[in-house]
């Protein structure tokens, strides 16, 4: 070939500049999402420490720790940097990991846009964080107008130009997505053989790529109020406040769901793994996460019921509406676990709290949608409550689930799950301590935003609780950061399908090679890597009827020597010999041939081989 | 990704059952669905500032206001309006033209095109300048001149945009390195030209007819 002749690329030193310039630089998806992940782990710290702050600050009545204006920044910028600078950004790096592995492609659609998404991150990241230097950006998450054209702190115009850089990175990112998507699947990954997480995630990015400009213009907005002398938000100008809840909300409703679609996503994918079933109703799922992505832009105005400018029953009906693919979507993750051969392991634990404890993110979110009581708890802590238990509860532990499951492949190594059970009962009490007060209280009428409350309230026991949760929460997190350390440490021994899983991104090695596959499975449905490693047993074993000496319930493998003109033991070629279940698999199937006159020791052979499978399927190590 | 045709080979099975052209070439472009994508979110970037305006207009309760009797479509925003939509033209002409394989037409194409939206350019700064010379009309004079000036001032940001995106085709074409087969570069900066055109469309209608 003609790239022999050409010189050798200089390989790689060991000093740090090289590994430096060799991250920089990188447009591959793998890396990209790596830096995404770790930075925005940084940042998840960095929101953590700022509410830390805050719950110290409410543990007692009285002001001992802040004061009042440090308190409004220190809450505004926990909101902006866990939902723009955590969440955003982890679960497009988990996605930016594995979206490619699992449409089996070898990069993203656009490489070096990529890697532009990733590096206006950090910039956008030092812009908004700086404006605690520049007076602090005391505006919310929500930066109502005219509080955030009013104030005169540059903070605000800092924060401003950074949520306008991550937006951009928002927008690039989702194009490259959905081109990627669209244009790089493997052949035979039908848009209805695709993984529940690229849908998820394909559903995201058009949500991104419809309410972030619209969130990008208002930004623009409220720069051109604050220092051109624009009167957009301005009412003696000639403005509008309430236009300011609209453009907000027209990003901030879908926006919920960004955040929320990738965790279904990881959550669906785990779910059946551990249960050891196909996922329930795959169509439903597709349509209904489709469904809450068309629906999302449809309740923005649910945030707007107090302000007496919304047409109040369509946007109630709607935001009730969208319940019911949300409660699809439930019902399908217990029909997928009803019956099915459950695995505890880290990941399903994370899993299997999200569902637990989003459901009562998720209910207590359609009370909301009942405008009366809406009227009763706006402003309460009854909302932080609700945006805690769906986003903490919800997106924190999906995220914290697919780094579990997916920490193999991306680094060849198999995190502690003794440190990984303790980081889950930590987080499962820490949050519910924190944030179930803070129902009770937002009922008894404590508005949020405060830095204060009167000791006569009686919200000093439930808050103290509250804030004993908070530093549980952050306990939880230093068993996760010491595995992910010991871990690092260790030699790369994972294999390559630690969880049985069924997705390709387990059908290449731990850690993938930088084009990703050597070869790819053949795709015929979307379980893709069961078809390889179980497809001629399962196949068979319930279209033909038991033997004479076969009970109801056993496998039985017989699997004919072709199937559709496809020869069914072809798969040998396919998962080469280094795939250790794949081999172990096409070693059975031939030995089952002509099952009508195979003796009963081949027989029990071939079970025992399926049996010693299941064992060592149960205990992945 | 090459790396696809490869395991294509690999793979006699898969290759029977979904053919052997891989599945890259098949479908729209990948350069041009990243660029219709891009434009579905200036779409929705344009939509903002126009729900900003009909939200203010409804809510005013005389609109335009009064004293602003010099917005006027005549003549200036009219011969611009004019310029851009023949622009317009002209560039699909350019595309007709290198699927056809004439590189030299398209070349011409591009060009005139250039010249086309740098006069828009030069047009709107001279409206500008006269708005805020003559009639003391600026982006602070209250909420109808912040919405005239966000409104029109983006659309100029991407008239500038499209304008160097033409360049950097006319550069790459006049060094030949497009053909009848290879022109999607042109086809996606086109379309993006397109999308400018229209929002201009739709800011006159607005701005300047629909008063």
């Amino acid at each position: 070939m003609a790239t022999t002749a050409l010189p050798q690329a200089r390989p790689y030193g060991r000093s740090w500049s090289t590994w430096i310039y060799s991250w920089v630089t990188t447009t591959d998806h793998k890396k990209i999402g790596a830096m995404y992940i770790a930075t925005s782990f940084a940042m998840f710290m960095i929101g953590g420490v700022f509410a830390l702050g805050i719950r110290t600050e409410l543990a007692q009545p009285g002001l001992q720790f802040l004061t009042p204006d440090v308190y409004n920044s220190l809450f505004s910028l926990h909101a902006i940097t866990m939902i723009f600078l955590f969440v955003m950004p982890m679960t497009t790096g988990v996605a930016n990991f594995v979206v490619p592995l699992q449409i089996g492609a070898a990069d993203m659609a656009f490489p070096r846009i990529n890697a532009l998404g990733f590096w206006l991150i950090p910039p956008g990241a030092v812009l908004i964080l700086s404006s605690f230097a520049f007076g602090g950006a005391p505006v919310g998450w929500t930066m109502y107008a005219p509080l955030s054209t009013k104030t005169a702190d540059q903070g605000i115009d800092l924060l401003v130009l950074g949520l306008i850089l991550l937006g951009t990175s928002s927008i690039l990112g989702s194009i490259n997505f959905l081109t990627t998507t669209f244009k790089l699947r493997a052949p035979g990954m039908t848009l209805l053989r695709m993984p529940m997480f690229v849908w998820a995630n394909m559903v995201t990015s058009v949500l991104l790529l419809f309410s972030v400009p619209v969130l990008t213009a208002g930004l623009i907005m409220i720069f051109i109020d604050r220092n051109y002398g624009g009167g957009f938000f301005d009412p003696a100008l000639g403005g509008n406040p309430i236009l300011w809840q609209h453009v907000f909300w027209f990003f901030g409703h879908p926006e919920v769901y960004v955040l929320i679609l990738p965790a279904f996503g990881v959550v669906s994918e785990i779910v059946p793994v551990f249960a050891r079933k196909p996922l329930f109703g795959y169509r439903a799922f597709v349509l209904a996460t489709a469904s809450i992505g068309a629906l999302g832009f449809t309740v923005w105005a649910h945030h707007m019921f107090t302000t007496g400018a919304v047409y109040l029953p369509f946007f109630s009906f709607f935001t009730f509406l969208i319940a019911v693919p949300t409660g699809i979507k439930f019902f399908n993750w217990l029909a997928t676990m009803w019956g099915g051969k459950l695995r505890f392991d880290t990941p399903m634990l994370f899993a299997c709290g999200f569902i637990a404890l989003f459901l009562i993110g998720g209910l207590d979110g359609a009370f909301l949608a009942v405008v009366p009581f809406d009227f009763m708890v706006q402003d309460t802590y009854w909302v932080v409550s609700h945006i805690h238990y769906v986003l903490v509860a919800g997106a924190v532990f999906a995220i914290f689930a697919s780094l579990y499951y997916w920490f193999p492949k991306m680094t060849g190594r198999q995190l502690n799950e003794r440190l990984g059970k303790l980081n889950f009962w930590l987080l499962f009490i820490g949050t519910n301590l924190t944030f179930f007060p803070q129902h009770l209280l937002g009922l008894d009428g404590m508005i949020r935003r405060i830095a204060d409350y009167s000791p006569n309230a009686g919200w000093t026991q439930l808050n103290f609780l509250s804030s004993i949760g908070a530093f549980i929460i952050a306990l939880s997190i230093l068993p996760f950061l010491w595995n992910v350390f010991v871990t690092l440490r260790r030699p790369q021994d994972a294999p390559d399908d630690p969880w049985d899983a069924y997705t390709l991104e387990w059908a290449t090695t731990s850690p993938p090679p930088v084009y990703n596959f050597d070869v790819l499975p053949p795709i015929r449905s979307e379980r893709p890597l069961f078809d390889l490693k179980y497809g001629s047993v399962a196949a068979h074993a319930v279209a033909l009827p038991a033997g004479p000496d076969q009970s109801h319930g056993e496998f039985r493998i017989d699997p004919p020597e072709e199937f559709l003109g496809q020869p069914v033991e072809g798969h040998e070629d396919a998962s080469g010999a280094t795939r250790g279940v794949a081999a172990e698999v096409s070693a059975a199937a031939p030995d089952a041939t002509g099952v009508a006159g195979a003796g009963t020791s081949e027989q029990a052979e071939a079970e025992q081989k399926l049996a010693d499978r299941e064992t060592k399927g149960d205990t992945p190590k | 990704m090459s790396g696809h045709a490869d395991i294509a080979v690999a793979k006699p099975d898969a290759v029977a059952v979904h053919g052997a052209s891989g599945h890259e070439q098949r479908g729209i472009d990948t350069t041009l669905m990243g660029m219709l994508l891009f434009i579905a979110s200036e779409v929705m970037f344009f939509a903002a500032l126009f729900g900003a305006y009909f939200n203010v207009k409804a809510s005013a309760s005389v609109w335009p206001p009064e004293g602003t009797d010099f917005i006027t479509p005549v003549p200036i925003p009219l011969i611009a309006t004019i310029i851009l939509v023949s622009s317009s033209f002209v560039m699909q002409w350019g595309i007709w033209q290198i699927r056809k394989g004439n590189r030299t037409a398209m070349n011409r194409a591009v060009a005139i095109t250039v010249l086309l939206g740098v006069i828009f350019l030069g047009l709107q700064a001279y409206d500008y300048y006269n708005l805020v010379t003559n009639e003391n009309f600026g982006i602070n004079s209250g909420v109808y001149g912040t919405l005239f000036y966000t409104m029109t001032g983006f659309h100029g940001a991407h008239v500038l945009g499209g304008v160097i995106g033409l360049i950097v085709i006319l550069t790459r074409g006049m060094q030949g390195q497009f053909s009848s087969r290879h022109y999607m570069a042109v086809e996606a900066v086109s379309a993006y030209w397109h999308f400018v055109d229209i929002v201009w469309v739709a800011l006159f209608a607005t701005l300047y007819l629909l008063r």
